[in-house]
């Protein structure tokens, strides 16, 4: 190790001048840049959830106003969706694994890749523009008719800073689609693609069909702040419901780009750390395709006590269930692939334990909601905070440590220290359950979302889930610390430090700017770990 | 401290929601052991014991992956029927007599107006062991009609009437929130429902008899907005005669007809070319922003008051005999007074 060095010529080191990062075309650069943009989103996100929860950890509203709290939930939710956790594993992850996957030496369209980026930044300058100049109060959902008649914060400009931010994702989308589709190395049938592929490409999916949505969505909501359309005030003849509708429409299956990413991650990881193929790798695969395609069909297991029809939520309550069925697979297929491997517990690995953990009882909580009885209680409370956390943080965040983790060798050359690596994913692992365990406790109590004041009975448990969020704070700052530090006194890392499968693990770390010195001809399935010949997949 | 970290049974239906709850805890604790169980003895088991170890080649196996897709749809499947009867049963009130009651929400308090006795503001009496009917709108944005002792939630809309019920089984006060988030005072959109035994009820009833009851506040706006120059006998017919009109069925021009049910008087003042009845001209003007919300309820109440003339009344077959059945004395509907007959026997005195 100690006589290892980094190669000579690497994407990181071959310009150095501003205007080669900023007008780079490198699928590896702009995964850095998103890197850089959306940790600083997700620091300002977190600001917010950090006041929030010191305040909260008294019954009376004490810290700040009434109006400060709802613009501080409003911002956190605002800028933790859709510039933190939509963005996060495929802008950063999958810009820089899906090329290396399909040995590609770069995305199919690598000009829009930057473009991309720089029209996910202008949205986010818009959106922190609205912040600074007077904040948002809408709730990250923009329910109407709240958000067109009667909230006189910057709803207009945070929308339009979303809107904007959504082309990128449209753009990111349909780079990654095409990329899969054509870019893939002679022998890289569809079948030999590792998971994370296959993940990536449902959650493109989702970004063409669904972001197009969202657009629409608050577009109108500009249009009938500033226009008085009524489209959704009801004193002009228009349905403030129907925002509902349209809105969760794009952002049920949102949920569904943040996590299914991760289970692409998590797939990745485990095969690795067992050193085995993923178990049932046909189901695990087609499994991401079912959920992104089913999860269009339950957006309206958000209304069901917002008004629509008994019947309907019959059959959003139902369709709610088939969608938790391909996730279930996928748990049962990870827990499957252990048996009889080889398993390591380096930390990558602990945080896919931490992601099956928290994405199990994230989903368990779903099933309550889908339960047309028990949502009519549980629905707008804590209950669902705590629910939709376990998926977007603890799970989609998990996956995203764990997948940063797993390739900041790849990435940067050089190994993180796996001592501090272990006590950062304990710290998050315990800290986040100590916040949101005791929301769901909560939330089943009665305790309603978005309150700055409640009542006393509610606060032992708001009090440990404030100091499990001061844990969670700390959690997150030690990898952003040893990553920094790696980067120049970490231990180089070599081509494959985990003896992992997969082509980005054939080329040298940090990979050279066009990835492989020859196109890689694959000629055996993923993790094709027992050197077997490439037998029938099941 | 266990009885405080959950939220008391003081309805007909919070047990029924309950029994639910702690059947999926239970299923989810089981897939929880089961899960991490598996994973902790397959990390532990096998672990890696040599740096170049690799895992057995295992790629799948179809009994395996049935199984695990059809049992867990099974469950899903017992899950879906039970809370779809328990929130069906939320949801439509039964038939039968109830108290009636009017919500009105507003930023950031809750309205209760009079069909009698006092007028309230964030806090609302009831009788315990009685069905109570709401029936709510919003004046403004979207709230939710949320008490978690209940276990019974609604989203509170403007321009619309919802009507939810619960039948309270506990004497007590009880926490009602506003569960949708609705602007600045959000959380201070707080109240009560005090659960009263039937003769404190009776009493309190009693105790508040105020003159401006919602119908005869109806009453008068009835004559100040002129809607009698059509809607009476002696207006020569320009516009239908309202007596007895509510809960009847009401012929429409095309052929189609409706139930008069709160939502269709709350239209037919607002939006009155919406559904024409049959056999008139659409002259009547729309009153959307000459009466507001509390108005309306006022006017709507006292069309309900009318009683229907003897003679002229179509025979009709009731959609439901909701029966007004207020424990209060206004009810004046023909029917309901006689109609009231309460199998579970409620104690309650009705007048
Ligand atoms: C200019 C005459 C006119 C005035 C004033 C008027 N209405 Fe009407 N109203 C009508 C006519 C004509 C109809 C039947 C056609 C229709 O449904 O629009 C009607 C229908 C109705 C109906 C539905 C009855 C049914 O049989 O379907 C209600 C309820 C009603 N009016 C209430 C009111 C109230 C309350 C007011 C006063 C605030 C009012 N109207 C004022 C002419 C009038
Ligand atoms: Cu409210
Ligand atoms: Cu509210």
């Amino acid at each position: 190790m100690s006589t290892a060095v980094l190669p000579r010529e690497n994407y990181l080191n071959t310009d150095y001048g501003l205007r080669s990062w900023f007008l780079t075309t490198d699928h590896k650069r702009i995964c850095i840049l998103y890197l850089l943009t959306i940790t600083l989103f997700f620091a300002i996100g977190g600001a917010f959830a950090t006041v929030m929860r010191l305040d909260l950890a008294t019954p009376a509203a004490d810290l700040v106003s009434d109006e400060t709290y709802n613009k501080m939930f409003t911002m956190h939710g605002i800028i933790m969706v859709f510039f933190f956790l939509v963005p996060s594993i495929p802008a950063t992850l999958g810009n820089f694994l899906i090329p290396m996957m399909v040995g590609a030496k770069d995305v199919a369209f690598p000009k829009l890749n930057l473009a991309s980026w720089y029209i996910f930044t202008a949205g986010g300058c818009f959106t922190l523009w609205a912040l600074i100049s007077g904040g948002v109060d809408s709730g990250w959902t923009f329910y109407t008719p709240f958000s067109t008649l009667s909230s006189n914060t910057n709803v207009t400009l945070a929308a339009l800073g979303i809107f904007i931010a959504g082309f990128s994702s449209i753009l990111t989308g349909l780079n990654f689609m095409v990329t899969i589709h054509r870019m893939r190395a002679p022998g890289l049938t569809w079948f030999r693609m590792p998971l994370f592929l296959w993940s990536m490409y449902a959650a493109s999916l989702i970004f063409v069909l669904g972001t197009p949505v969202i657009a629409i969505t608050l577009l109108l909501v500009a249009a009938e702040r500033v226009l008085h359309l009524g489209i959704f005030d009801p004193a002009r003849g228009g349905d403030p419901v129907l925002f509902q509708h349209l809105f969760w429409f794009y952002s049920h299956p949102a949920v569904y780009i943040m996590v299914v990413p991760g289970m692409g991650v998590v797939s990745e990881i485990v095969a690795a750390f067992s050193r085995k193929r993923i178990f049932g790798y046909t189901f695990v695969a087609f499994s991401s395709l079912a959920i992104a395609i089913l999860g269009f069909l339950v957006w309206g297991h958000h209304l069901f006590v917002a008004g629509i029809s008994v019947y309907s939520a019959l059959v959003f309550s139902l369709l709610s269930y088939f969608v938790a069925i391909p996730s279930a697979i996928k748990v049962f297929n990870w827990t499957a692939t252990l048996y009889k491997g080889s398993i390591s517990f380096a930390t990558p690995m602990l945080y896919a334990f931490g992601f099956i953990w928290m994405f199990t009882i994230g989903g368990l909580t779903g099933l309550f909601l889908a339960a047309l009885g028990i949502d009519i209680h549980v629905t707008d409370t804590y209950f669902v905070i705590a629910h939709f956390h376990y998926i977007m943080v603890g799970g989609a965040i998990m996956a995203y440590l764990g997948g940063l983790h797993y390739w900041w060798p790849k990435m940067t050359g050089r190994l993180y220290p796996e001592g501090w690596g272990k006590l950062g994913f304990i710290t998050v692992f315990l800290g986040f359950n100590l916040t949101f365990f005791p929301q769901f406790i909560l939330g089943y109590m009665g305790m309603p979302r978005r309150y700055h004041a409640y009542p006393p009975e509610f606060q032992t448990l708001n009090v440990l889930s404030s100091a499990g969020a001061s844990i969670l704070a700390i959690g997150y700052l030690i990898p952003l610390v040893y990553l920094l530090w790696s980067l120049k006194y970490g231990p180089i890392a070599g081509p494959n430090p985990w003896g992992a499968k997969g082509l980005e693990w054939t080329t040298s770390s940090p990979p050279p700017k066009h990835n492989f010195e020859t196109t890689p001809i694959v000629t055996e399935p993923a993790y094709n770990y027992s050197e077997l010949e490439e037998t029938a997949v099941v | 401290m266990w009885p405080s970290l959950f939220p008391e049974e003081a309805s007909t239906i919070a047990p029924r929601v309950d029994a639910l709850y702690f059947f999926l805890v239970a299923v989810s604790c089981f897939f929880v052991v089961l899960i991490a169980g598996m994973l902790l003895l397959f990390a532990i088991k096998y672990r890696r014991r040599h740096e170049h170890d690799v895992g057995a080649s295992i790629h799948g196996g179809m009994v395996l992956e049935v199984t695990w897709t059809l049992i867990p749809l099974g469950i899903a499947l017992i899950m879906f029927v039970w809370g779809a009867k328990v929130y069906f049963d939320e949801y439509t009130p039964p038939p039968g007599n109830s108290v009636i009651v009017y919500g009105l929400a507003k930023q950031w308090m809750w309205k209760f107006p009079p069909m009698d006795g006092q007028r309230e503001i964030n806090e609302l009496h009831v009788p315990v062991n009685q069905r109570v009917k709401l029936i709510m709108t919003s004046q403004d944005v979207i709230h939710s009609f949320f008490v978690p002792d209940f276990r019974v939630k609604m989203d509170v809309l403007p321009g619309r009437y919802r009507t939810m019920w619960f039948e309270a089984t506990r004497t007590g006060t009880f926490h009602l929130f506003c569960a949708e988030y609705c602007g600045t005072g959000h959380s201070r959109m707080v109240g009560q429902i005090v659960v009263m035994s039937p003769s404190d009820y009776q009493a309190w009833v009693a105790g508040g008899v105020s003159h401006n009851t919602l119908a005869s506040a109806g009453q008068t706006l009835f004559t100040n907005l002129a809607c009698a120059s059509c809607h009476s006998a002696a207006s020569g017919s320009r516009g239908p005669v309202l007596n007895g009109i509510y809960e009847q069925r009401v012929k429409l021009q095309g052929g189609q007809s409706v139930i008069a049910d709160d939502a269709y008087l709350r239209e037919s003042i607002m939006n009155p070319a919406a559904k024409v009845a049959e056999g008139y001209q659409p002259i009547m003007p729309t009153y959307q922003g000459l009466v507001d919300d509390e108005q309306l309820l006022e006017l709507i109440e006292y069309i309900k008051t009318l009683k229907p003339a003897a003679a002229s009344a179509p025979s009709v077959t009731t959609s439901e005999p909701e029966g007004q059945g207020t424990s209060q004395p206004i009810t004046e509907h023909g029917k309901s007074s006689s109609a009231v007959s309460s199998p579970s026997a409620a104690p309650t005195a009705q007048r």
